[in-house]
């Protein structure tokens, strides 16, 4: 589904991620962690399509599509979907009123008819039961004075609306609670299906309790230095990530 | 009666006698500008909440002076046998009185006629009524137009001056009225430093009458810190203008303290027209009696990636009148400017009046820029609390005062300077 | 990547809808303005005597006025002999009910959206309808007219019911109040007239549909509504222009009265045609609204849409004189291409207890100019006076100017004013969550920019927000309601 092949990239001007491969098939759950600064969320925004990051070398295939070349808004069509460390907050546009409009973005690409409001109230509202979310939030300017929870929460329940086929989840753990944190990952692992991949970027192993990986990858100074099974995540948190970046030569 | 009579000729005998002096087209242009638009009106948007007319109905004297050795001590600031100190008198620079502590390797004080015959000369012509260009009001002219005793104090290269300066304007009224037009330009040279305070006194009891202008230029990489404090007596008015330019990435500060006087009028000017300058403005006014304090700031943002920060914080009882205007501009070409403002006023008196007026230019798009500001009262409840406390209502109000004012008085860094402008403030409020 | 167009230019680069002109018989008179001028309007329109010397006064006033010029907005002068004061469409015969309004008027008003047809019409809503001079027709009337509401054309007020327009005409806004006010007090043509009865609440909303024909014919309306103690109206306005090469003045006047418990709400979505890409042409729009609160409790709100001419001068403004009585202002001015707009509103405390509220959002685009002015006055009286202003500033790329500049005047120790004003432009982090959701970066600039404007859309009454909401960024179609 995902195939990223040795993908350099640049932040004004410094590189970040110095040569990443990764292979994603549907179905599939993925978990790359790795320290604060080893480029885990510069992956993220560059799969996203978002302009500050200058792609300088390697390829991104998605669903067979050459992933690079499209805009940030048809790779969300397509069926990527970011849900962002920190939602950014705009002021006077309610969150239901949002989603009805990317839910039909996203259908009017694929040749389908616009949702009508009944089938569309009908729709969140079983989704809302998903990610135990209320009615009054969903009314309220999107992420405009929400917690850090909440913030969370309608990330993960604009995922369950748009549907998408590659979900990648950018430190959604951060900041949570323990509660917000169950809801949070039932809510992915409701979600999940033989069709759909998910990929968790976070720092701590404590999501990978709710959510089974299937592959862990260990991002450091942006290569992939160590791929393995869960049993990797648990390591790392009991050794920390030192005794796998001690070995690893930072001018290879 | 001052009228344009009486100033051209005053003018045209200051042409003659000082013909070569240097800065005799400053004064022509000055003169040229003020017989032009004369003195404002409160039709003059930049003046409409201040009139200063009737300032202009008496004669002020313009004889010498009796002001000594031991005047001065009265006067002076604490920390001052560690200052250089440079004293104006009837807006004239007195040698005589002034002293410098620090080397000329750190800092040299000339007279603005020497300064723009010798070395820097450049820099004069350069900078020299660089103000006029964003004041174009008659009283501002009228200060160039009668550039006589100026000075030009520049500080070296790479200087971190061991002293502080303090300027002090002393105004001799006890004989007969006085009019004062004090004028000074101030270089700070590349990566050098200068913390500079500014005061003001009339002796006597006679009207006094100060239209001064400093001009600041700042150099790349270099630090100011700037401090104005006003608490002059209740017939001293004045109109004071400080036009600082950061000409190169650089960090300027300053405070501005009124408290008593007559009509006050101060135009703080800061043009950032650097990359990357970093400004902060703060000022506080507690007025009383009769004062009319009005504080003008005006940020020119020119260059992208500047910072700027205002808080000016007030009181106005009695009879007195508060006016704020805050104006920010922004240049097409000063993209990621972020710039704050904030004013906040207490009125205590229903026959004190505070007009505020902040404003927001904007040219450029990849700005963040807000203001705000607000009218309203001492807090009742801290009131009552410390009342119910057994501390009886005047006392309450001074302390809560000295808590609102506090806010700005914690920006004046030196410490000896912060004590005296704290104990006017307790003296100020506690005079019933 | 491939590059799009700059989503921003997208956005806020849409056609003028109604620009085209109707082709219909016109009573015209000829260029220019003297006392004679005025001596005709005032005899097509067979004023009695007393108006005529009102406009004269105001005429002789005006001579001695000079234009102001302290508002940020640039334009040539202005030649008040190069334009026609009296332009009317000619009436076939009589009218004996609005069927027979000339099918090519009701056609133009068709397509402006507004339907004058009786079996067509938008049930609740009246509308009177003003033609560059006179109004052609107000719907409603009759069944207004059983509960006592008095809702017609103030020419029409000035024959049938003198002594209330004697009353309060001029009262507001006296005709010495500014240049434009006595241009208008000495020029206007026609314009609506509202009368609220005691203890009526006018059940349906009143609204007037300004528009513009003729060429070279400038617009002088003149609006009065007043309230009586109880009553309730919510009146709206609304004006197009064509597009023409050459600017069209429109100078109006608005009076609002509101007695004890009285309100008002008035709301206006203002479209005239404002000038092509390059800045040629539009409408210089200069217009004095003012209301007052006479009576105790009573209340009076101002919610305005501008996004058309090419110039606007214009600040809504509430004199608080009653105890307790409420004045709010809200607003949203965008301005595109060369367009320049220095709007506001003025909040006069003189009653105790009073309150106000200024929302202001003014969003810049293309080469134009947007400043929000106001003025917030508490007087020595005004115990307890309140006041929350908040402005806005939103820029759509790197041309534009967004300025404001708030007055603060505050003489009582009890009064508590409060400003807050901010300028930024739209988040590129904020862009890009859009897109991440699939949504085309111009519908998410227009959901931004709706968003952003929210607060003061949600004032206009139904019938109009959608209107607004369409005209602030037409391209959004429908994906959002």
């Amino acid at each position: 589904m995902l195939s990223i092949k040795n993908i350099h990239a640049n932040v004004e001007g410094k590189e970040i991620l110095k040569g990443i491969n990764l292979e994603i098939k549907a179905g599939e759950v993925h978990a790359i962690m790795g320290p604060n600064g080893s480029g885990k969320s510069t992956l993220a925004s560059v799969l996203a399509g978002r302009e500050q990051y200058e792609v300088t070398a390697g390829e991104v295939s998605f669903l067979d599509k050459n992933l690079l070349e499209l805009s940030p808004e048809d790779r969300a069509r397509e069926g990527l979907f970011l849900a962002f460390q920190y939602p950014v907050e705009i002021p006077g546009v309610s969150t239901t009123n949002f989603i009805k409009a990317a839910v039909n973005e996203k259908r009017k690409y694929h040749g389908l008819e616009p949702l009508d409001s009944v089938s569309f109230l009908k729709i969140m509202k079983e989704k809302m039961k998903l990610v135990e979310i209320d009615q009054s939030l969903l009314s309220r300017s999107i992420n405009e004075g929400f917690s850090g929870g909440e913030k969370k929460r309608n990330e993960i329940f604009q995922m369950a609306m748009l549907e998408p086929k590659l979900a990648i989840l950018d430190e959604t753990d951060s900041g949570l609670d323990i509660d917000a944190l169950r809801i949070v990952a039932n809510g992915i692992n409701k979600l999940h299906s033989p069709e759909r991949a998910v990929l968790v970027i976070t720092h701590y192993q404590r999501l990978l309790d709710y959510i089974q990986p299937d592959y862990v990858h260990v991002l450091y100074n942006g290569r992939i230095v160590k791929s393995g099974t869960k049993e990797l995540a648990l390591e790392l948190e009991e050794k920390g990530y030192d005794f796998i970046t001690e070995g690893v030569d930072l001018n290879a | 009666m001052i009228d344009l009579t009486y100033l051209n000729d005053r003018f045209e005998h200051l042409q003659q006698v000082s013909a070569d002096d240097g800065i005799a087209g400053v004064r022509k242009n000055s003169f040229d500008s003020f017989s032009k638009t004369g003195l404002p009106t409160y039709r003059t948007e930049d003046w409409k909440y201040t009139s200063i007319g009737n300032l202009f109905d008496q004669s002020f004297e313009q004889a010498g002076h009796t002001v000594s050795l031991a005047d001065l001590e009265a006067l002076r600031m604490p920390g001052h046998h560690k200052a250089n100190e440079l004293v104006f008198v009837n807006g004239r620079f007195d040698a005589a009185l002034s002293n410098f502590l620090s080397t000329d390797d750190e800092l040299i004080v000339l007279s603005l006629k020497d300064a723009a015959k010798g070395e820097y000369k450049d820099l004069v012509a350069r900078y020299l009524n660089k103000s006029s260009e964003y004041m174009k009001d008659g009283v501002h002219a009228l200060n160039g137009a009668f550039i006589e005793e100026g000075v030009f104090v520049h500080i070296h290269k790479g200087k971190t001056p061991q002293h502080p300066l303090y300027i002090y304007h002393i105004l001799d009224g006890r004989a007969h009225p006085v009019m004062a037009q004090p004028r000074g330009l101030i270089y700070i040279d590349k990566n050098s430093r200068l913390q500079l305070t500014e005061t003001y006194v009339t002796l006597g009891v006679s009207d006094s009458f100060c239209n001064g202008v400093l001009e600041v230029v700042v150099d790349q990489n270099a630090y100011v810190e700037y401090y104005k404090i006003q608490n002059d007596a209740s017939n001293a008015s004045q109109v004071s203008t400080t036009h600082i330019t950061q000409i190169g990435r650089s960090y300027v500060h300053t405070v501005t303290v009124t408290l008593n006087g007559g009509v006050v009028r101060n135009n703080m000017n800061l043009v950032l027209d650097a990359d990357g300058n970093e400004t902060h403005l703060y000022g506080l006014y507690l007025l009383k009696g009769k004062t009319h304090a009005d504080n003008h700031t005006m940020i020119d943002n020119r260059q992208p990636n500047c910072f700027s920060n205002q808080l000016y914080k007030g009181i106005a009882d009695d009879f007195s009148t508060a006016v704020f205007n805050g104006k920010i501009m922004v240049q097409p070409d000063a993209q990621k400017t972020n710039s704050f403002q904030s004013n906040k006023n207490i009125l205590l008196s229903d026959n004190a009046t505070i007009n505020t007026k902040p404003q927001l230019e904007i040219f450029a798009d990849d700005v963040k820029c807000s203001h705000g500001c607000t009218v309203g009262q001492l807090d009742e409840e801290a009131l009552f609390y410390l009342r119910a406390r057994g501390i009886p209502k005047e006392k309450a109000e001074v302390l809560l005062l000295q808590a609102y004012a506090a806010d700005v008085l914690t920006h004046i860094k030196p410490m000896a300077i912060r004590a005296y402008v704290e104990k006017l403030i307790y003296e100020h409020l506690s005079i019933v | 990547m491939k590059e799009n167009q700059d989503p921003l230019e997208q956005a806020v680069s849409n056609d003028y809808k109604y620009g085209f002109v109707t082709d219909i018989d016109t009573d015209t008179i000829a260029k220019g303005l003297n006392e004679d001028v005025i001596r005709l309007i005032s005899h097509k329109k067979n004023e009695p005597e007393w108006m005529l010397e009102w406009r004269l006064k105001a005429y002789a006033y005006w001579l001695t006025m000079v234009e102001p010029e302290w508002a940020n907005i640039k334009y040539p002068t202005i030649d008040y002999q190069d334009i026609i004061y009296y332009a009317a469409p000619k009436p076939k015969k009589q009218l004996n009910s609005l069927d027979e309004v000339d099918p090519e008027l009701l056609s133009t008003f068709e397509k402006l959206g507004i339907s004058l047809s009786e079996q067509k019409r938008l049930s609740g809503v009246a509308v009177d309808v003003v033609m560059d001079s006179v109004s052609i027709a107000t719907s409603f009337k009759e069944q207004l007219a059983e509960i006592g509401v008095i809702f017609c054309s103030i020419s029409e007020a000035i024959q049938l019911h003198p002594e209330l327009v004697k009353k309060h005409l001029g009262s507001i806004v006296p005709m010495t109040d500014n240049y434009f006010a006595a241009l208008n007090s000495a020029v206007f043509t026609d314009g609506s007239f509202c009368y609220i009865p005691k203890g009526v609440r006018c059940p349906m909303e009143l609204s007037t549909y300004f528009r513009i024909n003729t060429e070279n014919a400038g617009q002088f309306e003149r609006t009065l509504i007043v309230a009586e103690d109880e009553s309730y109206v919510s009146y709206l306005e609304g004006c197009t222009a064509p597009m023409r090469d050459e600017n069209q003045l429109h100078a109006a006047v608005v009076e609002l009265i509101a007695m004890e418990k009285a309100e008002i709400k008035y709301s206006t979505v203002q479209n005239w045609y404002p000038g092509d890409k390059e800045g040629k042409g539009g409408i210089y729009n200069f217009v004095t609204k003012r209301g007052i609160c006479k009576g105790d409790h009573s209340k009076i709100s101002w919610t305005q849409v501008e996004t058309g001419s090419a110039i606007t001068w214009k600040y809504p403004s509430v004199i608080l004189k009653g105890d307790y009585s409420i004045g709010e202002f809200y607003s949203v001015a965008f301005t595109n291409n060369h367009q320049q707009a220095d709007t506001g509103t003025k909040m006069t405390h003189l009653g105790k207890n009073t309150r106000s509220r200024i929302v202001a959002k003014g969003i810049s685009a293309g080469h134009s100019q947007n400043s929000y002015r106001g003025l917030v006055r508490a007087s020595k009286q005004a115990i307890n006076a309140r006041n929350y202003s908040q402005c806005d500033s939103l820029l759509l790329g790197d041309k534009c100017g967004a300025h404001t500049f708030p007055y603060i005047e505050v003489k009582n120790k009890t009064a508590i004013v409060e400003h807050e004003a901010t300028t930024s432009k739209i988040g590129e982090d904020q862009l890009f969550y859009c897109r991440q959701r699939g949504i085309d970066p111009e519908a998410a600039v227009a959901l931004i920019v709706n968003g952003f404007a929210k607060e003061v859309m949600n004032q206009l009454p139904m019938e109009f927000a959608i209107e607004a909401q369409k005209l602030l960024t037409i391209s959004m179609e429908g994906s959002v309601g």
